[in-house]
């Protein structure tokens, strides 16, 4: 055990930070996430030095255009760009999940048409799994793909589709066998975001801004080539790309905790600094994020000796979703009446926080998971 | 960045596991006077783990003794470890380290005007020096670790000063072996009790309370090992770590123990289930030196700077 940077990876977090400190200009540190990741069109230019500077998909093979780096550089990574309130990488659902599927289930046409170009934002993905009758149970899709020949006709809705508005290429899992027992009859195929009847909607949010789409597939003929994996084995297929969603999530959301977390000691600093009862929530919230820290660190520890993530590790995104609300919503407390103003962050994240115990997971399906997955509880369904 | 424990360190809690559940089971008679096994833990080496080797010891580190007060939390073990070692060793010298070693003085030490085992153990470090330990058990809310108030007779100087943060940390890693139990034996009780044709574990009611203590446990389990390490190689964070530590792992063993024997229903409520004793372990734990409350307020002080006076 030791808790300290070794040699080499305190080197590559030296250069990262100087990296950063000659690429991001400081009117940029200020990164709030949300619609800016569309509106602001630093978000690809930053995307681009990324990739030029060799930090776009750290972990993804060198084969594949990326560093084939340690997960711990991964983490380094996205701790030190989260410390600079930094941009993300704006193509998040190509880099984290369909490149990452693209690898295990592609053609090698695939893989070099799509590839290289996620990873130097060139294309945007977005993801289309969610449905108005297919939220947490991703098995009851309906979107239909019928065969007609060379082509797969897709008809239906897909809906929470973040980035759909801006994206190039979408990952597409739907019904090809209505006849087929459940989960047999899924297909997953990549769909070409310009093609003849694919329509995006945005959905505004509780925050008034427009992260996510809905997408309407009318008679979208999609190319037979496009299949990742074979017909019918959509699910197993899917489970691949949300296994990637998980990888290394926690760190990215421990290090945007952190930025909420120092923001919070400043308002409680000038606001409360004698209110003995706001210090110590202020405190409690401190030790969880170390708390959310460490298990990451313990979870990467175990993925980088045996291959595979610990069971602590799924912990992460139930208890960061949480405690993101509770500390925004601490946030705006200590700032007294002035926190019903719209301050440009606080009235913002504190909003935007009660998406994040639906998002990727709702809170219901992580506890479910541990409960059966992790202790070992009979199944609940 | 490597947080996990060594092949060794893996190898000393397999064993320590093994061994306390073989003479400390969770069947025993908890109602009858308990042994504590002194001579045994000194065979074992437990009682030198952070002594030097040539003060009788083994020569390692704190990390070692954290893995056993991990597993001396899970068992429940009666005797006066942590008195020794977490409250009185660190002030001891080299003479006083060989006896311990050697297993032949129990200490405990004085925290906030309260001496766990006064009644039981030998010598008491209190107000930097070294007393007899006179004075008798006072009823405590764990009868297994009772506290009494030393009358002080004639003080010997110490040779060193205790350390909190290692007190602490001790206490948090202890914490969690309770944590880790409740959690265990509320999952026991939920894949095995049948109610409305089903074991209870089905329903989401009961699963996700466990769901939530064992994220409750595994942050309580990081905050414990990296409040250890940071004591075990004199880190400037060790301080501020083990009053996160301490307050986070008491609050979670506390909510484990309630989680686990409302999952057990009217069976966790009895005297004769030992749910109550892990439960009254945890509460003393909390309770014991700094309130969760009182190490934030330290946490604060440490994040925010000392508050000013409005």
């Amino acid at each position: 055990m030791d808790l300290r940077d070794t040699p080499q990876e305190a080197a590559f977090r030296a250069e990262l930070r100087a990296w950063i400190d000659a690429n991001l200009p400081e009117e940029k540190r200020n990164w709030r996430g949300g619609s800016q990741r569309f509106d602001d069109s630093f978000g690809r230019e930053w995307s681009r030095r990324l990739f030029e500077g060799g930090y776009a998909g750290l972990t993804w093979p060198q084969q594949y255009g990326g560093a084939g780096a340690p997960y711990s550089h991964q983490a380094i990574f996205l701790e030190e760009t989260a410390r600079a309130q930094a941009p993300p990488h704006i193509g998040v659902i190509g880099v984290g999940m369909a490149g990452p599927t693209i690898m295990v289930h592609g053609s090698e046409e695939q893989k070099h048409a799509h590839l290289s170009k996620i990873l130097s934002a060139e294309e945007i993905w977005c993801q289309g799994f969610s449905e108005p009758g297919a939220g947490s149970d991703l098995a009851a899709v309906r979107t239909r793909m019928e065969r007609r020949g060379d082509v797969f006709v897709v008809n239906g809705q897909k809906v929470w589709s973040s980035f759909a508005h801006i994206a190039d290429w979408c990952i597409l899992v739907g019904l090809s066998d209505p006849d087929a027992p459940r989960y047999k009859g899924l297909t997953y195929m990549t769909v070409d975001m310009r093609s003849p009847g694919v329509e995006v909607r945005p959905l505004r949010q509780i925050t008034g801004e427009a992260e996510f789409n809905e997408i309407f597939f009318t008679d979208v003929e999609v190319p037979v080539d496009n299949l990742l994996g074979a017909e019918g084995e959509g699910w197993q297929v899917a489970m691949t790309t949300l296994l990637h969603e998980r990888g290394t999530l926690g760190f990215a959301l421990t290090a945007a905790l952190e930025v909420a977390v120092n923001r919070l000691i400043d308002v409680a600093r000038e606001n409360v600094n004698g209110d003995g009862l706001a210090r110590n929530r202020v405190a409690q919230e401190w030790i969880e994020l170390q708390a959310l820290r460490y298990t990451n660190y313990r979870a990467l520890t175990t993925l980088e000796r045996t291959g595979i993530p610990g069971p602590e590790g799924s912990v992460a995104k139930l208890r960061w979703s949480e405690q993101n609300q509770r500390l925004t919503k601490l946030g705006r407390e200590l700032l007294g009446p002035d926190g019903l103003l719209d301050d440009g962050w606080w009235h913002y994240q504190q909003l935007r926080s009660r998406g994040n115990t639906i998002e990727a997971g709702t809170s219901e399906v992580l506890r479910n998971i541990i409960a059966e997955r992790v202790l070992d509880l009979p199944r609940s369904r | 960045m490597d947080f996990a424990f060594t092949a060794e360190q893996q190898e000393l809690k397999r064993q320590a596991r093994a061994w306390l559940s073989d003479r400390f089971p969770l069947d025993r008679d908890f109602d009858a006077p308990q042994d504590d096994a002194w001579a045994e833990l000194a065979e074992l080496g437990w009682l030198g783990v952070s002594i030097a080797e040539e003060d009788g010891g083994t020569g390692l580190t704190f990390l070692e003794e954290a893995i056993l007060f991990e597993e001396l939390g899970y068992a429940l073990y009666p005797g006066p470890y942590f008195g020794t070692i977490a409250l009185a060793l660190p002030a001891l010298g080299p003479e006083e380290r060989a006896a311990v070693a050697a297993g032949d003085v129990r200490w405990s030490g004085e925290v906030r005007g309260l001496v766990p085992w006064l009644g039981s153990v030998d010598r008491v470090v209190s107000r930097g020096s070294a007393y007899d330990a006179r004075g008798e058990d006072l009823p405590t809310v764990d009868p297994s670790r009772p506290l009494g108030r030393l009358e002080h007779g004639e003080a010997t100087p110490l040779a060193g000063s205790p350390d909190v943060a290692r007190a602490r940390a001790a206490g948090a890693c202890e914490a969690v072996g309770i944590a880790q139990r409740a959690l265990e034996l509320g999952i026991e009780h939920a894949r095995t009790r049948e109610q409305f044709g089903k074991p209870i574990g089905v329903y989401q009611a009961v699963s996700h309370a466990l769901a939530d203590t064992y994220a409750d446990v595994e942050f309580a389990r990081s905050l414990a090992y990296w409040a250890a390490w940071c004591v075990a190689e004199g880190d400037e964070q060790a301080s501020v770590a083990a009053a996160a530590a301490k307050a986070f792992a008491a609050e979670a063993a506390v909510a484990a123990c309630e989680r686990a024997i409302q999952v057990h229903g009217g069976t966790g409520f009895t005297w004769e289930h030992p749910l109550h004793r892990f439960y009254k372990r945890a509460l003393w734990l909390e309770g014991f030196g700094a309130r969760p409350a009182e190490l934030r307020a330290e946490v604060a002080d440490a994040v925010l700077g000392v508050a000013i006076r409005v």
